[in-house]
């Protein structure tokens, strides 16, 4: 009776498409000897298992710091200072460090940004993927190898018994993403973040770890929150996207829908600035201008230094993320304006 | 491995010369021993009998020639002093000095370890300023004025430990202490460097994701990794601690190889002095190759041939190899 009920409440778990993180009003601020920053400003996302969101925006828009921020790895200078981190109904945010450890690999994997340096470079790549065998499991050293060299096969590794001995060095980059997303879902989490995990790595290598990380999802119904930079990236692999700019969620949907019809004006110029999207012997097309700097945010809306939309209100009052439809949102006082220009 | 071993000791034999031709001459600079074994109103002739004896009026490269024959015997000569063969007498000090050294640099590496971490968890933390400012003093403070500040306050003052000799096994605390101080005071700022560096390296991270606990992070992670630095220095400081015994020896009455050498020099006992540099330099050298081995184990990137990679030469991998020698797809 009771494996049945296990079994049932399992299954449902991790049936496609329930909620299984829910970031809501996230505001992660940094310590610096200029004041407090806000590097996160009221971001709010959902994850579903079975699916993919991928947090997009260029470098410091705080999109790596959420990431660090759900899998409580902030820097010691940065805090979450307000907001919820929901992972199956438990707010991780509020949880004391020793609480939050049991929830680190089990429940919550990471796939970190640069494989080269990442890996411990003084123990073997199987003591490093038995590592969380030992801690969560308790397993011995010996059955922490068995179970490596078992992982290292699922992610693709050749010769897992013989290779479960060798260091980091003696792994090729591609091979080293491996061993990191090998270890990310060694206990089988229901959320996977994946921060930037193809940006070191050369585009053919790209392709198979996007590949990997596609069948692994599909074989354990793992959220995974894919942390990037790369439009492309976003159009193949992801089904929601929530575009990131200075610490703040502009805009959030359906990748398909968003990026055929964008909504607020940086998506927009996000779009047009992509090389494919432009005819051949155009220029290339840039936003021009730059992000604001985070100790100098403006009043009002966070794009208005390089927005052509620009009015007097945006100056005045920050566009609050407001529904759209089609389950998309934004935050822009003129998205409906947008499609007339 | 044993190919780097054989090459270290050849390469180590060059330096080892150059060290015993050093000794030899500026030994023979500090004056003619006849004039202080001989009584003062001793004859031309009694002083002539002496030199020619002990070999001193050959010329001094035949001297030096005769020497050499003779430490590749192991015959290292005979103390003027005592008339007992010169490698013996350093034999029998060396134990003493070498507990002395020993004992003190595995307390200073293990204090070092615990409190160079502790400082590197919470940088410009309260822990840290006060460790940095009392390593930094324990690192500045001249060994004999402590010896003898030591002495006054702790031997003659308060009784609590002989002045001298090894008597009694409280007469081990104010060598121990003074020696401690220096290695302890670079170490605790080499460690903690080395671990402020580890703690931010990505690795950390990573252990971190996997739910390991902070003693993991730092015990397993982080001080492997800081390991290699703090092992170079403490190297270096256990060659200190063996030459530096010479002060610390003398004034505590240690009868160790410091205080022989002093002793030796002080008595134009040439063959004993030059036996004693000749070990000492030896210990020297070994250390180093000890050195090497462990970084060696501690990291298998500086491994001369790694195990592992031996092992994985079997067809099958050998055939996945070359595959491999194009980045990886």
């Amino acid at each position: 009776m009771s494996t049945i009920t296990q079994t049932v409440s399992e299954s449902t778990v991790r049936a496609e498409n329930k909620l299984v993180l829910d970031v809501d009003g996230l505001v992660v601020e940094i310590r610096t000897p200029k004041g407090t920053l806000r590097a996160v400003n009221d971001v709010s996302f959902q994850a579903f298992s079975g699916r993919t969101i991928a947090l997009l925006g260029e470098s410091g828009c705080g999109k790596s710091m959420t990431a660090k921020a759900i899998a409580g790895l902030l820097d010691p200078v940065a805090d979450v200072a307000g907001g919820e981190v929901r992972l199956n109904g438990t707010d991780l945010a509020r949880l004391k460090p020793k609480e939050r450890r049991k929830f680190a690999g089990p429940e919550l994997g990471i796939v970190f940004q640069d494989a080269l340096t990442a890996l411990n470079p003084v123990y073997t790549v199987g003591t490093q993927l038995g590592e969380a065998f030992r801690i969560h499991h308790g397993l011995s050293a010996k059955a922490a190898k068995v179970k490596a060299v078992e992982l290292m096969r699922r992610v693709g590794i050749p010769e897992p018994e013989s290779r479960v001995d060798s260091y980091p060095h003696q792994f090729s980059g591609g091979m080293r993403q491996r061993v990191l997303i090998a270890m990310a879902v060694a206990l089988n989490p229901r959320l996977l973040i994946a921060d930037e995990p193809t940006t070191a790595l050369d585009v053919t290598v790209q392709a198979q770890i996007m590949a990997l990380l596609r069948d692994l999802r599909t074989e354990t119904h793992m959220a995974v929150v894919l942390i990037t930079h790369d439009l492309a990236l976003v159009a193949e692999e992801a089904d929601t996207v929530a575009v990131m700019y200075a610490g703040k969620v502009v805009e959030t949907g359906p990748v398909r829908e968003v990026f055929a019809r964008p909504h607020h004006p940086y998506t927009r110029g996000l779009l047009d600035s992509v090389p494919a999207n432009i005819g051949r012997g155009e220029d290339l097309k840039s936003i021009a201008g730059s992000p604001p700097e985070l100790h100098n945010i403006p009043v009002g809306c966070v794009y208005q230094s390089r927005c052509p939309l620009v009015q007097d209100i945006c100056r005045a009052v920050s566009p609050p993320l407001e529904p759209a439809g089609d389950d998309r949102a934004v935050a822009c006082h003129f998205s409906k304006e947008l499609d007339n220009v | 491995m044993w190919t780097f071993l054989r090459r270290r000791i050849i390469s180590s034999a060059i330096p080892l010369i150059v060290v015993i031709v050093g000794v030899f001459a500026l030994a023979r600079l500090t004056g003619n021993p006849a004039s202080l074994y001989l009584p003062l109103n001793a004859t031309e002739q009694m002083r002539e009998d002496f030199t020619a004896r002990n070999g001193f009026d050959d010329p001094l490269l035949v001297q030096m020639a005769n020497y050499f024959g003779g430490v590749l015997r192991l015959d290292f000569g005979v103390s003027l002093r005592t008339g007992e063969p010169a490698g013996e007498m350093v034999l029998r000090a060396f134990p003493a000095t070498l507990q002395l050294a020993g004992v003190t640099m595995l307390l200073a590496v293990v204090l070092a370890v615990i409190v160079g971490s502790w400082a590197a968890l919470k940088p410009n933390g309260i822990v840290d300023r006060i460790s940095s400012f009392a390593s930094m003093a324990a690192a500045s403070i001249p060994d004999f004025w402590l010896a003898i500040m030591g002495i006054w306050v702790f031997a003659i003052t308060l009784g609590w430990v002989p002045t001298s000799g090894v008597s009694s096994p409280t007469s081990w605390l104010l060598p121990i202490a003074v020696l401690l101080m220096r290695p302890f005071g670079v170490l605790v700022q080499i460690v903690r460097g080395a671990m402020v560096t580890s703690l931010s390296e990505p690795y950390i991270k990573l252990a971190r994701s996997k739910g390991a606990s902070e003693v993991r992070v730092v015990s397993r992670h982080a001080l492997r990794n800081a390991a290699a630095p703090a092992l170079t220095v403490a190297g270096d400081l256990a060659v200190g601690l063996i030459n530096g015994a010479v002060v610390v020896e003398s004034i505590f009455g240690w009868p160790g190889i410091g205080k022989l050498m002093i002793d030796s020099i002080l008595q134009r006992d040439f063959a004993v002095l030059q036996a004693a540099v000749l070990l000492t330099a030896i210990s020297i050298f070994a250390l180093n190759i000890l050195i090497d081995l462990g970084y060696a184990m501690l990291d298998a990137r500086v491994r001369p041939t790694t195990r592992a990679r031996k092992r994985r030469v079997t067809p099958a991998a050998a055939q996945e190899r070359k595959l491999n020698v194009q980045p990886t797809r």
